[in-house]
């Protein structure tokens, strides 16, 4: 069991909660992470930012820093005018970084590694976009499926296209970060438990367990830096979607 | 963490977890309760605050600036008017130089010429008194002369030629010589 690389992602209730409905709530493993998450982020963010100095220590510095940052990303995919959507960008960006990060301790559970939270959080970009894009641009949120300048016996095909593009969107956006995180987490598991088992061999094996145990400090290099991109991703692509609600026009 | 339990029963023990639909119903929960939290603390608490921060830094930064621009200003207009005054004072230091020596030089002048004056006079009576003396001595000269060809002629030939003769002889001497 120790080696099963998918033993990791499983669900395990700590608490029942109840059934509502035939769906059973619980308080598990997931959502101490999704706890511990939020936990995390709010210590990273409000206590370092409580001094409010005017020159700031290393800690505050950081803080500022995940501000501008998501600021800036927003500001120039979206305009001045996306700046409305900061605090929900923001907060994805912090909650999907802080579950990536908190996943790459030993033992720890990936609360990003399941699709359900990531199409939750997909889904929840793109009704922002649907709904804010009607309701700044009533009907003519619907341009953003009419490109301009199309000869009109192209039309049809088009439309097609970005409606079928747009209605992926959720899609591609939870798939990527799910798979991401997942198919590193088990690579690492897979490469760690080559160390083990190959020093079960004796001396030849824990000489060539050597090479699988490089592997994983490679792997644990990179899954950080996947960590953080598939969070700047995610950001990146929502901050994309909410300038379409913002300005529908190609 | 907890190992795997077996609540989940058969149909869970063998599919992957992350498609296990048993266990979407908490995941969502969970999630809309974290994220909602967090969605909450960051608009309300953390963002305000960092936006602030910043805020209060970039005014800072500004009304620095400013300042600086203004102190500098300052200065300009002060090393512009301390030129202008040196510049000034110059001019007024090389005019009042020129004017004493235009004093001085007519001082010169006038003086010059005072001792010109002075010098011509002296000139003319020194002249005069010279051409009085010469005069004298010229008239005396004659009357030498005329006594001691007088005197001469006499010893040479035992007699004094008269005076008119003698007064002849002289001032045809005179002129010849």
């Amino acid at each position: 069991m120790a080696n099963d690389p998918i033993h990791q992602f499983q669900i395990s209730k700590l608490a029942p909660l109840g059934e509502v409905g035939g769906v059973e709530f619980a308080l598990t493993n997931s959502a101490v992470f999704m706890i511990a998450t939020v936990a995390a982020v709010a210590g990273f963010l409000i206590v370092g930012s409580s001094s409010r100095s005017l020159v700031p220590g290393r800690w505050q510095s950081m803080t500022e820093m995940a501000y501008e940052f998501v600021a800036k990303t927003l500001r120039d995919a979206a305009g001045s005018e996306g700046m409305r959507f900061f605090p929900l960008v923001f907060s994805l960006f912090v909650f999907v970084l802080f579950a990536n990060l908190l996943g790459m301790f030993p033992y720890f559970f990936t609360v990003t590694s399941h699709i359900i939270v990531t199409f939750a959080l997909a889904m929840l970009v793109i009704l922002t976009v649907i709904a804010y894009g009607f309701m700044r641009n009533g009907i003519g949120f619907l341009k953003l499926f009419v490109p301009s300048g199309i000869p009109g016996i192209l039309m049809p095909l088009v439309i097609a296209i970005e409606v079928i593009s747009f209605l992926s969107r959720p899609i591609s956006l939870s798939v990527r970060l799910f798979a991401n995180m997942l198919a590193g987490h088990i690579t690492l598991k897979v490469f760690a438990g080559f160390v083990t088992s190959l020093t079960a061999f004796g001396a030849v094996g824990v000489v060539g367990s050597v090479l699988p145990l490089l592997m994983t400090v490679a792997l644990t290099g990179l899954e950080f830096l996947v960590a953080f991109l598939q969070a700047y991703v995610f950001t990146v692509l929502t901050c994309m979607y909410l300038n379409d609600a913002v300005h529908p026009g190609h | 963490m907890a190992t795997t339990t077996p609540e989940h029963g058969a149909e869970a023990a063998g599919s992957f977890p992350p498609f296990d639909p048993s266990t979407f119903g908490s995941q969502l929960l969970w999630l809309a309760i974290t994220f909602g939290v967090l969605y909450w603390l960051m608009s309300k608490v953390a963002l305000p605050r960092l936006s602030d921060i910043l805020e209060v830094r970039r005014d800072r930064i500004m009304s620095d600036l400013d300042e600086a621009q203004r102190l500098k200003d300052e200065s300009e207009e002060a090393i512009a008017s301390y030129e202008q005054a040196l510049a000034e004072a110059r001019k007024k230091a090389h005019d009042i130089a020129l004017v004493a020596r235009d004093k001085a030089q007519a001082d010169v002048d006038a003086e010059q010429a005072k001792v010109d004056t002075a010098l011509g006079v002296k000139m003319a009576e020194a002249e005069a008194s010279i051409a009085e003396t010469r005069k004298q001595a010229m008239s005396e000269v004659s009357s030498i002369a005329e006594d001691t060809t007088s005197e001469l002629v006499n010893a040479l030939i035992g007699t004094k030629p008269t005076k008119a003769a003698l007064k002849k002889a002289v001032s045809a001497a005179e002129e010849a010589a």
